[in-house]
């Protein structure tokens, strides 16, 4: 356990050292190459893909003496977030290219990456903060980017709650270690039962706020509507997706450590419910189609925490956590993609008569926005349901539940999206759509609708 | 066998889609290709079929698919389900030949209607909870871009309401299947095996609950007094063959639900909540009745019908659950009345509302005193509307006759207090007869000046759909063999 396997972290290593390689070639680059810088980031995901693929199929091991673990979870967060991350790219090529700034967001970009990646094997509260800092950084200077005041106000709003949960989280680190003397997880297992119980619950409790504020969810989720409002449309589409899937796994790798006897279950099940309904109501009223995705995130989030809430008492748990975060990621950068293949358009009634004039983008949106909802057969159709039944499983039926409800309460907002889709046009010419939004949208709904169908094989890597 | 009667219209639908070239006119040929395809094929498997063991199911096809959850891809028919499978198939080419002269966007519409009828059909075959439910959530979704696509009036809030309510019968459904799935041991979401285990045996408490939250899904799908509110907006927006479809394919998917979940995997649950559900069958056969007698729009009011008739089958089927001495044979009755009731409602209404369309496409309203003394104008038209008010009403000769008398005689011989519900006949009698005056009696008047009797595209899809009617009312033995060996293993099943 103590040995250091340097190639155990290659494709986090493969990301950070992108990131750096894109900041210096893109310095030394004319403007209208920056697409090398491009070129090098897609690379470097890719390739972090690969070298993760390839890990996971061999057997599990960890690395740094233990405090990073190269395991199936790793191994299925090494292969969605460089996935979302190109995704998030490819939309961002078409977005700001030739601009400014295009290399330096490249570069924020791929370090949020590093970042989430790190998150998602730490096994060590240290590493954990490490990760936290490399996924939340990039991310204030990503959103205030976009250089208005709307993005200039969510960049604050986002720092702020940011400084705020990361000072938590440190503290919470330093509770959890003044009490036991260490920060490994594999020690803190044992250890956390015999230390007094209200360290234990102000330590957990504080690292719960920090990857709280990294997942979106109730109550650190206020930076989250402003963002995907104020933000650019790719950096929108990052930050609503990608720390999620860090912070969710963190947070799952976490509570399955606490000792039994405490009322987490319960904790973490009422900031899910809080998630989901606060996120479906405030998203009722939303005519900004960005910020209605926002606050559909949120209460996404709320869903994503179920499986959480059931860890360690439901064998089903763990694979429906990483199953609803694979078809989250997709779905949600297709619904994000049609924002931006029609940037123009910043309210829902821009959308009427879509569906004549642009019958793929319409199609991609319907399978997205149902999809989010949990229509079958889509992925997080399969998701909500193995959600559920993990909660129901873990005792907790009254959670399964409320995640119907709460679906049936999201559908009106993603009704009122499709339908102006379907009616028939005001009159109104529309712009023709970016093309390569419109390929991301129409390819990763369809991802969407091929992980639903194919769900056995998917869970057969998952679980 | 069953996965290409399933699959086809998929095929042809993504055919549809994927192909822009295709024309409006050669779409609807290929739909009415298609759709014919599918009813030799079902004729195909009925005559190939031999009734399977109890437990077990004919055309027997299973494939892993969420092995995590064991779910599979598991289909079957046994004689519950291959009578609707049928019926299914012979509606759907209705509404294909219906369409043949053409609708706007009629390449998307085929489309549509070809998915609609992949998801229909594969609910009926559906072995396996997960797949029910995909298919039944799916009918959903695309009756709700029908209704929205191509309806009328205020076709958009009706969509709404319609996807709003039935979309929370469904997660209520969803909820008493996953409570199904951790109830059973090993868990598993497959029916033939939930069937066997009956998994909430012995705890009353969370087999009311779970039998509550399946209810609960059927009856809005069905629907059931008091979650029938949904109905009559939807079928007064929707196209006529969306009316069709609605009314005589998803209305069954609700009560067929009833047949092949609530009663097998429930049993004891069943027998527990058996008056309730008699009860809201009595109430539904009689409000439904009373209130589409004080309907002034036609639509409305063989909505109001449809929850009459829907109302008899919930009622046979609860007094199917009140095991009393030896009323077993009577209880059998009933189901098999009720099976039978769901074939014959199907087609009936579905023509009912083919007709309706027809007054709404020459004159632009469904109101009853916008039209009079129609028959003068479209003698066609007046016999086919009084042959369909007929069969609605049970008269002998029709097979809502065969239907509603062997769902009294079991219901009542099981609780002779079902009786009480005999007057929704009389009702039903009395506001088809006033209707048909209203119509088509009298002196010409209103929109019935100029009006033009039904073409050919019209008359034959409806007048097949009633002839089909009568063949049953007629010569019942065959679709009654077919029925009853599955009734009694239902009941069979209940007296666990």
């Amino acid at each position: 356990m103590t040995a250091v396997h340097v190639l155990g972290m290659l494709p986090e290593a493969l990301v950070f050292a992108g990131a750096l390689m894109v900041l210096i070639v893109g310095s030394y680059l004319p403007r209208r190459r920056l697409w090398w810088t491009r070129v090098i980031a897609v690379a470097a995901l890719i390739g972090a893909l690969i070298a993760g693929a390839v890990q996971m199929a061999g057997s599990d091991s960890s690395t740094f003496a233990g405090t990073f673990v190269v395991d199936s979870v790793t191994g299925v967060a090494r292969v969605i977030t460089p996935l979302a991350t190109v995704l998030v790219i490819l939309v961002a090529g078409e977005e700001i290219s030739g601009s400014a700034r295009e290399s330096e967001s490249y570069a924020l970009l791929l370090s949020a990456t590093a970042g989430v990646l790190v998150l998602s094997g730490a096994q060590d509260l240290l590493v954990l903060a490490v990760g936290y800092l490399l996924a939340s950084i990039p991310i204030y200077a990503l959103i205030g980017m976009a250089r208005s005041p709307a993005a200039a106000e969510a960049a604050m709003k986002t720092y702020l709650l940011g400084a705020l949960s990361g000072i938590l989280l440190l503290l919470g680190v330093t509770l959890l270690f003044g009490g036991t003397g260490t920060t490994a997880y594999g020690e803190l297992r044992g250890l956390l039962a015999e230390i007094p119980a209200p360290i234990v619950v102000a330590g957990s409790v504080g690292v719960v706020a920090g990857l709280l504020f990294k997942a979106g969810g109730v109550p650190l989720h206020f930076w989250v509507p402003d963002a995907a409002q104020g933000a650019q449309g790719f950096v929108a589409m990052f930050v609503t997706t990608v720390p999620k899937i860090g912070a969710l796994i963190a947070l799952y790798r976490l509570v399955e450590i606490l000792p039994g006897g405490l009322a987490w279950p319960g904790l973490i099940g009422g900031i899910a419910v809080a998630s989901m309904t606060l996120g479906n109501l405030a998203a009722f009223w939303q005519d900004d189609p960005r910020r209605l995705l926002g606050w559909s995130t949120v209460s996404q989030v709320g869903f994503l925490l179920v499986p959480v809430a059931a860890a360690g008492r439901s064998d089903l748990a763990l694979p429906a956590l990483l199953f609803y975060l694979a078809g989250y990621t997709v779905t949600n950068i297709a619904a994000f993609a049609v924002t931006t293949a029609v940037p123009a358009a910043r309210e829902l009634s821009a959308y009427r008569g879509i569906g004549r004039t642009q019958p793929w983008l319409t199609g991609a949106l319907i399978v997205a926005l149902l999809g989010l909802l949990g229509t079958p057969p889509l992925a997080l159709f399969v998701g909500k349901l193995t959600t559920a039944s993990a909660a129901w499983e873990a005792g907790a039926a009254w959670l399964a539940i409320a995640v119907f409800v709460n679906t049936l309460l999201s559908l009106v907002y993603y009704l009122r999206w499709i339908v102006p889709c379907l009616q028939t046009s005001t009159g109104v010419e529309h712009s023709a759509p970016q093309h390569v939004s419109v390929r991301v949208a129409a390819a990763a709904a369809g991802v969407s609708v091929a992980l639903g169908v194919a769900a056995g094989l998917v869970f057969g890597v998952v679980g | 066998m069953l996965s290409l009667l399933v699959f086809l219209p998929l095929a042809a639908a993504a055919v549809l889609v994927a192909a822009p070239r295709i024309t409006d006119a050669a779409a609807r040929w290929l739909w009415v290709v298609v759709a014919a395809a599918e009813v030799i094929l079902t004729v195909g498997i009925w005559a190939t079929y031999t009734a399977p063991k109890p437990g077990e199911l004919a055309f027997d096809e299973q494939v892993p698919w969420i092995p995590g959850v064991n779910s599979s891809y598991h289909v079957g028919v046994d004689g519950l389900s291959l009578p609707l499978v049928i019926m299914t198939a012979v509606v759907f080419l209705a509404c294909a030949v219906y369409s043949l002269r053409g609708s706007e966007r009629s390449r998307a519409q085929a489309a549509l209607f070809l998915f609609l009828q992949c998801v229909s059909i594969g609910l009926f075959v559906a072995a396996d909870l997960i797949l029910f439910f995909v298919f039944f959530d799916l009918s959903i979704v695309a009756m709700y871009f029908v209704i929205t696509g191509w309806g009328h009036g205020q076709a958009g809030r009706s969509a709404m309401k319609f996807f709003l309510y039935t979309f929370l019968g469904s997660l209520a459904l969803l909820v008493g299947f996953i409570g199904l799935y951790i109830a059973a041991q090993p868990h598993t979401f497959d029916m033939v095996e939930l069937t066997a285990a009956t998994p909430l045996a012995g705890s009353s408490v969370t087999g009311g609950l779970v039998l509550g939250a399946i209810l609960l899904g059927l009856a809005v799908k069905t629907p059931t007094f008091p979650f029938h509110t949904w109905l009559p907006s939807a079928h007064t927006d929707a196209p006529a063959i969306g009316s069709a479809v609605l009314a005589g394919v998803l209305l069954k998917m609700g009560t067929y639900g009833f047949v092949r979940i609530a009663m097998p995997m429930l049993p004891q649950s069943w027998r527990s909540w058996a008056w309730v559900i008699v009860a809201v069958g009595i109430v539904s056969v009689l409000y439904g009745a009373l209130v589409a007698l004080a309907q002034k729009n036609l639509k409305r009011m063989i909505a109001y019908t449809s929850v009459n008739h829907m109302g008899y089958i919930v009622m046979a089927l609860g007094a199917a659950g009140l095991i009393a001495g030896s009323t077993a044979e009577a209880r059998s009755i009933a189901v098999t009345g009720a099976v039978t009731q769901m074939v014959s409602h199907g087609l009936i209404t579905g023509a009912l509302f083919l007709i309706a369309g027809v007054l709404y496409d020459r004159a632009g309203t469904y109101e009853l005193d916008a039209y009079g003394g129609l028959a003068g104008a479209a003698p066609k038209l007046a016999t086919l509307f009084a042959v369909g008010a007929f069969a609605s009403l049970g008269l002998p000769g029709f097979s809502g006759f065969i239907a509603e008398f062997q769902m009294f005689t079991g219901s009542i011989a099981a609780a002779p207090v079902t009786a009480v519900a005999l007057p929704g006949i009389v009702i039903t009698a009395a506001l088809f007869l006033r209707a048909f005056q209203q119509v088509f009696t009298g002196p010409a008047g209103g929109r019935s000046v100029g009006f033009v009797d039904l073409r050919a595209h019209e008359t034959v899809p409806t007048a097949t759909l009633l002839v089909l009617s009568v063949v049953i009312g007629v010569l019942p033995a065959p679709l009654l063999a077919l029925i009853e060996p599955a009734a009694a293993t239902v009941i069979g099943l209940l007296g666990r």
